[in-house]
């Protein structure tokens, strides 16, 4: 049915994107690249000169890079936590036949339509907040001292608030593979005496397998590059407590107009990214198989 | 198992699955009410809240001090409009690799998902500089093309596992039966691509709504949709809870309510089809 006619027309329907996703990935990022090896200040217009690897030198060594980047790896691996554990765990149980099922799916993957800066700052406002929020409010009625989450607690207060926003998302991911698994296979397992927990452990989670790793490499992508939440809650404080990489790249060139120093660092996340992204892609990558 | 056992068990789950549903959704529920209550009353302790006359004045106050309109129409025109310019673009591309798939095809899609990959603040410095050269800075139109280029493979992906389950038979059988190139497209393609192409849309909107990288470092008020709008408020300026309860909740009541609708798109969206 394809002629060389249509593979033709075939080819030019797909050119539109191919070409704007190429330029898109390429003149930035070549930009990118090209500021980064440059003495380059946005304070000082013209004055940009050529620092071969300088800016990479001192964005590599400066001690806040090494607090980002141990930040970064802590959001990721928190919220990774929070999310997989309680994703599995609640979608076992909206599995189970219950009354208003539809309900409660509605109310479990409520937050994940409601935007950062919404659940950050309605999360730092009404219920962290130290005087007015809610858990200070269950604090006095206790008689014990309200805790003040954002100083204190920064960066376990930001993996609990990017938790709540993405707790759907895997649930939800992991909600639909139980759906699909296969009822007579364990019902037959059932009729050989297979225990509940052993049916468990060598259908069921070999069958989540799978939906897991999906879940986790598609939010690691995400959650490399946090930053509405923490630029509303925290401003990447207290000091560097809060800040992970992508905040300290847009401290560094948009803060400090540093565009040189920014640009390296931007480079440092795309490689971080890209590590995750060979993975992900490898597994996608398998089941376009058809 | 017995009957009895059956019922005690779904009783238990029911009110487990109750108790967490309600959690999870609680803050969502206590913004909601609390846009309806003045500013006085909004930072009570909880109970005392509750118990205070419910009011709309919140919802006035935000329209009057900052123009509320103005920013919701932003989100809608940034979303919509990104998501228009992507489907153009990515339905013709996902319909020829499904239907007309050549050698590359697969190594294209790939390609075109790694763009996704790449993260935004790789590129933050000069799009900023672009930006301002080009005196983009804060305007609608430079950030619809961003949103449209960001979620174009998200776009494509979905589009393509969609076409690709509308089978060839069907065309074939067609055409035997003597349908003209127009009638196949009109009769037989577009009423089954149709409910895939809304879900794609559907699940665009969404996105392009919450986007919230570019869109804070892209416009700062002319164009600056509710994301930026609300980050405004990170600013303590004196009594603003039920402000922001009132201003969130107008923004995120739209996409709650599509993304109900969404749902089972979700999945095979975000996942690129690698869940359905």
């Amino acid at each position: 049915m394809a002629t060389a006619h249509s593979r033709t027309a075939a080819r030019l329907m797909v050119s539109p994107a191919v070409i704007l996703l190429f330029l898109w990935m390429i003149v930035p990022l070549g930009m990118t690249i090209w500021f980064s090896f440059l003495r380059y200040n946005l304070l000082t217009p013209g004055n940009e000169s050529f620092a071969g690897f300088d800016n990479y030198y001192y964005f590599l060594t400066n001690a806040a890079f090494w607090q980002a980047l141990t930040n970064t790896l802590t959001l990721v691996l928190g919220v990774l936590a929070i999310t997989v554990i309680g994703g599995v765990l609640l979608a076992l149980l909206l599995d189970q036949p219950f009354w208003g099922q539809g309900v409660v799916r509605v109310m479990v993957i409520a937050p994940f339509f409601v935007m950062p800066t919404v659940s950050a700052l309605v999360w730092k406002n009404m219920f962290m907040n130290p005087v007015n929020g809610m858990f200070a409010h269950i604090a006095k009625t206790l008689g014990l001292q309200p805790f003040d989450f954002l100083a204190h607690a920064p960066l376990a207060s930001i993996i609990l608030i990017v938790a709540w926003s993405w707790l759907p998302f895997s649930t939800l991911i992991l909600l639909t593979a139980l759906q699909s698994l296969d009822r007579e296979q364990q019902e037959a397992a059932e009729m050989d005496g297979a225990s509940p927990l052993a049916r468990f452990w060598y259908l069921t989670v070999p069958h989540l397998t799978r939906s897991i790793t999906v879940v986790v490499l598609i939010q690691t992508i995400f959650l490399l590059s946090v930053f509405a939440e923490i630029l509303v809650t925290t401003n990447g404080g207290p000091g560097n407590a809060s800040t992970n990489i992508p905040y300290l790249v847009y401290a560094q060139s948009l803060l400090s107009f540093d565009v040189g120093g920014g640009s390296a660092g931007g480079i440092v996340a795309v490689i971080l990214a890209n590590i995750v992204a060979i993975f992900l892609m490898r597994m996608i990558g398998k089941n376009l198989e058809t | 198992m017995s009957r009895k056992t059956t019922q005690t068990r779904r009783t238990v789950v029911t009110i487990a699955a109750w108790s967490i549903g309600f959690l999870i959704f609680f803050p969502i529920l206590w913004t909601i009410l609390m846009s309806f209550k003045s500013e006085g009353d909004a930072i009570k302790a909880p109970l005392a809240m509750l118990t205070s006359p419910w009011s709309l004045e919140s919802y006035h106050e935000v329209q009057e001090r900052s123009n509320y309109a103005l920013h919701f129409w932003n989100s809608v025109v940034l979303s919509v409009g990104s998501t228009i310019a992507a489907l153009i673009i990515a339905v013709p591309a996902a319909w020829s690799m499904a239907f007309v798939p050549g050698k590359r095809t697969k190594d294209l899609l790939m390609w075109m998902l790694s763009t996704k990959m790449m993260p935004a603040v790789g590129v933050l410095v000069p799009m900023y500089l672009l930006f301002r050269d080009f005196g983009l800075l804060d305007s609608r139109a430079g950030l619809v093309a961003v949103l449209t280029l960001i979620n174009l493979p998200i776009v494509v992906w979905m589009l393509y596992t969609y076409f690709k389950e509308i089978p060839g038979e069907i065309l074939e059988a067609a055409r035997m039966d003597g349908a003209s190139l127009r009638a196949e497209i009109l009769y037989v393609l577009t009423p089954m691509a149709v409910p895939g192409i809304a879900s794609t849309m559907l699940l665009n909107i969404i996105l392009a709504w919450n986007e919230a990288f570019w869109t804070l470092q892209l416009t700062t008020s002319k164009a600056a949709p509710l994301t930026q709008f609300i980050a405004s408020y990170s600013s303590p300026e004196g009594l603003f809870y039920a402000k922001l309860s009132a201003a969130s909740t107008m923004a995120i009541a739209p996409i709650l309510i599509l993304g109900w609708f969404s749902q089972k798109q979700l999945v095979r969206g975000l996942t690129f089809g690698a869940v359905k």
